[in-house]
């Protein structure tokens, strides 16, 4: 990469790097996998580690060739901080950084780049909703809505919320089928003290895929704002916020093949308007006095702080390398896979699968298997080089009302194989013969 | 972690212990009982002990986990029935290691170590992480 690469042509340079974009209609996860470094290695050399067969996108993805490289390439070629410097790299790494944005809030349909605030994680993004928008709007008695089947990300901000403030929490019940009890959420609102309803859009543990746009009009029906968690969704299917018609979106940029450190948080232009900032700092002020400061304009006045500003450019190449695999074809994809795992994954005695049907879920599967300990079916399957998660995914009011302590967990990506079930299924046989 | 690396996590003395629990149950009466969780990997242990002239009369655990918080609970009860209260106080965490003759990383080892923070907590109120005492 030589030194008069400009923003613009980093994320080109690097796509030139992954060869062509793959067909449409030709989605190939063999090729797919090419272009992702840590999952080259097919062979198991004698005296290696087994190459890497990993099942656990739900916790995080994998990252293709093209957003290493688009983060390095900034590192070695134009880093300087941003909205600052009036030196070439600094503009070249503003515009990338700001790029980066608009190629984001494209692809979650956001009708502008200032509605899309980046973040840290989906995590920050539900925080800053609670602090900077809950706060100010949230009196004692009013309420929000919850479900049972929400990651701690969606839980905790609200606990201290309602902690602090004397907010009531509802939850939306799970089905013993793993699937949200709609009926229930028009009583939850009925009494008209709801100010939001905050739901996942798919599972982390479940896989169970939300009707987020009927949630969404119950909501408003009800004079609640809806925020949607889009952690497992962003990253896996077409995910359009107009369409879905939600207020706010909260998604990560590490689960959808880009780095940590950087997710978003989507909101209708009018609302963050309307919200003071979440942190004080540099470059989310427009003036400051020793007696005070006026904000900056959306979306910086929720970025204090030097941002993750390689993380954007890499975040960027991300979404460049998904929608051109198509998200429509991602998902088909993982589909395809969990459907293959719930027809396999019975054949192991004593498995006991977690979650609805494949027709109604994402590429998650979560299951349990006889009286073994998810760890040690994961320390057998690891043996191997297969990698899952065991515990309880950062659900555990999910798992106590399942009924169960722990479960163990595989999920799917892009690069993901109908082979990676096949020695997951293997795997599973292996482990109970290690504790039989 | 090695190519074999259930060879050697699962070991066979943890594989017996697990299977084969050495002090499994509870005791009526007991002088000490304890309870303990790991709320990451949903591991339960209790235990119980009766003391007499300043021994380990008797121990049990109950509880449940994975084969290694299991094992090392069983190991754990076989090393101080019938030793005097204070001995307990000196086994640290490398002895638990060494029972189990393995090398754990961060989260297992905390499987490892639940047996011998049950005991402390229920005999010393000590309820930090054997290994992180005083951190």
């Amino acid at each position: 990469m030589g030194r008069t690469v400009t923003a613009g042509t980093a994320a080109s340079a690097a796509r030139t790097a992954t060869g062509p974009a793959p067909a449409p209609r030709g989605f190939d996860a063999r090729r797919v996998r090419e272009d992702f470094p840590i999952l080259r290695a097919r062979v198991r050399l004698p005296g290696a580690p087994p190459p890497l067969i990993y099942l656990d996108s739900a916790a995080t993805s994998q990252k293709p060739q093209s957003v290493i490289e688009a983060m390095s390439d900034y590192y070695a070629s134009y880093n300087a901080n941003i909205h600052r410097g009036i030196y070439r790299i600094a503009e070249q790494a503003t515009a990338a950084y700001e790029d980066a944005r608009a190629r984001v809030a494209r692809f979650i349909g956001a009708a502008s780049p200032r509605e899309l605030v980046f973040t840290r994680n989906s995590t920050e993004a539900i925080n800053l909703i609670a602090y900077a928008w809950a706060r100010p709007n949230l009196k004692p008695g009013d309420a929000i809505v919850l479900t049972e089947m929400e990651h701690h990300s969606n839980l905790v901000p609200w606990h201290i919320l309602a902690a602090e403030r004397g907010v009531e929490l509802r939850f939306i019940p799970v089905t013993p089928g793993g699937e949200l009890e709609l009926a229930a959420l028009p009583r939850l609102l009925a009494d008209g003290r709801v100010k939001l309803v905050s739901f996942v859009h798919i599972s982390n543990v479940l896989g169970t895929v939300n009707p987020v746009a009927e949630i969404v009009r119950l909501a408003h029906g009800a004079g609640a704002l809806a925020m949607v968690d889009g952690s497992q969704s962003v990253p896996h299917c077409p995910v359009d916020v107009r369409a879905l018609g939600c207020d706010f979106l909260a998604f990560t940029g590490h689960k959808m093949l880009g780095p940590t450190g950087i997710g978003g948080l989507w909101g209708r232009a009018e609302l963050l308007e309307a919200m003071p900032p979440f942190l004080g700092g540099g470059e989310m002020i427009r003036e400051v006095k020793l007696s005070g400061s006026q904000w900056n304009d959306l979306p910086w006045k929720f970025e204090a702080g030097t941002m993750p500003i390689a993380e954007a450019v890499g975040l960027r190449a991300a979404v460049d390398y998904l929608e051109r695999l198509g998200m429509d074809a991602v998902f088909a994809h993982d589909r395809e896979l969990v459907e293959y795992a719930l027809e396999r994954l019975p054949e192991v005695p004593e498995l006991t699968l977690l979650g609805p049907p494949a027709a109604r879920r994402g590429g998650v599967v979560a299951f349990t298997l006889g009286t073994l300990h998810p760890h040690d079916v994961a320390t057998v399957l690891d043996s191997d080089g297969i990698c899952v998660r065991a515990g309880h995914h950062c659900a555990m009011p999910l798992h106590e009302k399942l009924g169960v302590p722990a479960t163990a967990r595989a999920s799917f990506h892009c690069y993901s194989l109908r082979e990676d079930v096949d020695a997951l299924v293997e795997g599973l046989h292996k482990a109970r013969k290690v504790f039989a | 972690m090695s190519t074999d690396a259930w060879n050697e996590i699962y070991r066979e003395n943890i594989l017996d212990h697990y299977k084969h629990p050495r002090h499994r149950g509870t005791l009526e009466h007991p002088d000490i009982t304890y309870e303990d969780a790991n709320p990451l990997c949903g591991d339960h242990l209790r235990m119980d002990l009766k003391v007499k002239d300043g021994k380990v009369e008797e121990v049990a655990f109950s509880g449940h986990g994975c084969s290694i918080s299991q094992a090392s609970a069983s190991m754990l009860c076989e090393r101080i029935a019938g030793r005097p209260l204070e001995e307990i106080r000196a086994l640290t965490r490398d002895d638990v290691l060494e029972m189990l003759g393995i090398e754990l990383g961060p989260v297992r080892l905390k499987c490892a170590l639940l047996a011998l923070k049950t005991l402390k907590a229920g005999v010393y109120g000590i309820t930090q992480w054997p290994g992180e005492e005083g951190s």
